[in-house]
């Protein structure tokens, strides 16, 4: 059991810091909530690319950089310590791209993942509906048979990016009499500027338009785009589901970036004294750190851990961390703890809907309840 | 890098399980905290002849260390079974003999404490003025702030604890004098560190053994014509506790490589590790009394055992604020 990483690894780090000094925007960039600063966010996505670094973990011949899961917690670790931007393109890549690999055709891959790797493609998801939250399989969106494809029809909301995103994948029903909610649905990709999609962006509790709702009239999808079986879409969208939850989509280093800014605040900011702060303080690194040891271990591992039901401690794990590292560095600020035009402000912005997307922690607890912890199913609420 | 434990490892851990199971640990518990400490040395000897008192202590001296991840292996299963006595007590004492080295105590009591022929408990400074099971020990080292190594000439009264296992005592002042000055601080403070790190594994393993025991409890308890286990207010509380314990323990892994390594964060692992499996195993606690009602909250019910170890534990060793302090020496270095 070490710690220890190889040469390798180690020039591996170098290589990822040293590009990201020299590529990293000196001045930040205008929020990925505004239509400038979404393109803004596009090109950096295809800087990235041409780097080599939009998509470490993916194979080479997709774009990728066919690298491990070690060397991705590596580069994230990189990429947040240099306070790189926003990625826009983090949906398409820790969402779409896995289930894809998993599910899709020889021909979707070649033809989906490289302009998403290129930031050429940007993807929203469109899975929740007005009345399909947390019971995401009660969705009434349909996909009807058509020549050569589906037309998809429905009301989806929620959809992260998707006021600037090109495309979007999601969930339809497509056998309305099947017995159970989660059967007769079909997993399929679509255009946002197609013909019969009506983008309405909706503004998050900072008013920015950081998802939207999305109303779909007869929109044409043809069999290419739709992954996996159709009817098998559920099977499809669970097996990937982990993704969403887990690592894949906030990584160690995010954290471990973030503590460390936290603890120069304190530094700077904080009164000696206040040993109730300093607690909080320390009580965020230490929770960094253990995420930042256990994204260590599963790199170590062969695979173990890394099911759907092992991401939901997971997650529930990242995002109430990510709250108590904004919540303690805004209570560092002072009066200027109000004011919504730091990064922590926007952090905490961004960290309120942690608990809410990718499956709520409530739902998370449940799965750990009964998928890890083998307790009873029962009636939810 | 290999963040995992090996196939050994993991043996070594089962093996102790398994031999733990097999000894009915509650009934040496319940005879020790009545100061009848036949049974619980009886154990005490299986636990040494598996080896468990030598991993922190280097061959010269009868040990097999130190290796600190085949300690946190064993001290949680020490800790997931309940086993009573002065145990990383034990660990401090071969840490801080071994690391004075020379032919004096060392070579006269870290062999036969490897070997289960010896029990012996401390104090060292910042650890608090109590030596744990002192009635139960062949002797009770001191070590004062000033670096003073003495063995005490006995202990004062058994003081009571919330973990009636627990049966803590002030060493007698005086007594002979071993060692002193500036070698006898570094190694006391190296000491601490590995009580402090034993005690976090053992509470990890006192974490799990109450989450284990209590959803075996809902799942069987039936209220409302349903198990307990199926309303949400009982299933999310345990999955909050099972997810304490499952990202603590990766800290007291961590806190093993750095002690391995002689690292220079080795302190502040050390003590991340304690802050969050006593956080984790006290949340454990709560929510199995909680869970199980009334019949938990009885001396009878062994769950008892682990609810009062489960607290003692946080304050053994260095508290919450003292590991927290500490732990923010993890990130101190500044970004990257």
């Amino acid at each position: 059991m070490d710690l220890a990483f190889t040469a390798g690894e180690s020039a591996f780090r170098a290589e990822a810091r040293s590009w990201l000094a020299a590529h990293v925007p000196c001045t930040p960039l205008p929020s990925p909530e505004t239509a400038d600063g979404f393109d803004r966010h596009r090109a950096w996505e295809r800087t990235l690319y041409e780097g080599g670094w939009s998509a470490v973990s993916w194979p080479e011949a997709y774009g990728g950089r066919g690298g491990s899961l070690l060397e991705w917690l590596v580069f994230e670790e990189e990429y947040h310590a240099a306070g790189a931007p926003v990625r826009v393109s983090q949906n398409g890549i820790s969402l779409l791209a896995p289930t894809l690999l998993a599910h899709g055709t020889e021909e979707q891959r070649a033809r989906v993942l490289p302009p998403m790797a290129r930031g050429e493609t940007v993807w929203a998801q469109a899975w929740s509906e007005p009345e399909a939250g947390s019971d995401l399989a009660s969705l009434r969106s349909v996909a009807r048979p058509a020549p050569g494809g589906l037309l998809l029809s429905g009301h989806k909301t929620w959809s992260s990016r998707a006021a600037f995103a090109d495309r979007a994948f999601g969930l339809f029903r497509s056998r309305p009499g099947a017995g159970r909610p989660h059967q007769g649905l079909t997993y399929a990709m679509f255009p946002l500027d197609a013909e019969g999609v009506t983008v309405r962006p909706i503004g998050r509790l900072d008013g920015r338009p950081a998802f939207a709702e999305l109303f779909l009239d007869e929109v044409f999808v043809p069999d290419a785009d739709v992954i996996g079986a159709p009817g098998d879409g559920w099977r499809v969208a669970m097996s990937t589901a982990g993704s969403e939850r887990g690592l894949a989509l906030r990584s160690p280093g995010r954290f471990t970036a973030a503590a460390r800014r936290l603890v120069a605040l304190w530094r700077a900011a904080g009164d000696p004294g206040d040993t109730a702060l300093r607690d909080r303080v320390a009580d965020a690194v230490i929770r960094a750190r253990a995420y930042e040891l256990y994204g260590y271990g599963r790199a170590s591992g062969d695979g173990a851990g890394a099911g759907t039901a092992e991401s939901s401690p997971v997650k529930v794990f990242w995002s109430e961390l990510d709250l108590a590292l904004h919540e303690t560095a805004l209570d560092l600020l002072g009066a200027d703890g109000e004011l919504a035009d730091t990064d922590w402000a926007e952090g905490w912005t961004f960290a309120l809907a942690g608990p809410i997307y990718g499956g709520t922690n409530e739902i998370q607890r449940d799965i750990i309840g009964e998928r890890l912890l083998g307790l009873p199913k029962g009636r939810r609420g | 890098m290999r963040f995992l434990l090996d196939a050994e490892q993991k043996e070594f851990g089962r093996t102790l399980d398994r031999m733990l199971t097999a000894s009915g640990t509650p009934q040496a518990v319940r005879a020790w905290a009545r100061g009848e400490y036949g049974p619980g040395l009886a154990l005490w000897q299986r636990v040494a002849d598996a080896g468990v008192f030598g991993l922190a202590a280097p061959e010269a001296y009868g040990g097999f260390g130190p290796l600190p991840a085949e300690l946190a292996v064993a001290f949680v299963e020490l800790g997931r079974h309940c086993v009573p006595g002065p145990l990383a007590e034990t660990v401090a004492a071969t840490v801080l003999l071994a690391h004075l080295g020379g032919t004096g105590p060392a070579r006269e009591w870290v062999p036969r404490v490897c070997a289960g022929r010896a029990r012996v408990t401390l104090t060292l400074p910042g650890g608090g003025p109590y030596a744990l099971d002192a009635e139960a020990a062949d002797a009770v080292f001191t070590v004062t702030g000033s670096g003073l190594l003495s063995l005490s000439p006995g202990h004062g009264p058994v003081r009571p604890s919330v973990d009636p296992a627990r049966r803590p005592a002030r060493p007698a002042g005086g007594g002979t004098l071993l060692a002193s000055g500036p070698a006898v601080r570094a190694a006391a403070a190296l000491a601490a560190d590995w009580a402090a790190f034993a005690t976090a594994a053992q509470a990890l393993g006192a974490g799990l053994a109450l989450l284990d025991r209590t959803v075996a409890y809902a799942r069987r308890r039936t209220q409302f014509g349903a198990p307990i286990g199926s309303f949400q207010a009982v299933k999310h509380r345990l999955a909050d506790a099972f997810t304490g314990l499952e990202f603590a323990r990766p800290l007291v892994f961590g806190a093993a490589v750095a002690l391995a390594a002689g690292s220079p964060t080795a302190r502040a692992e050390v003590a991340a590790a304690k802050a969050a499996s006593c956080d984790a195993a006290y949340t454990a606690a709560r929510t199995a009394l909680q869970v199980h009602g009334a019949i938990g909250y009885t001396a009878e019910y062994d769950l008892s055992l682990w609810i009062g170890k489960a607290r003692a534990l946080r304050s053994a060793w260095g508290g919450p604020a003292e590991c927290r302090a500490r732990a923010l020496e993890l990130f101190a270095q500044g970004s990257g």
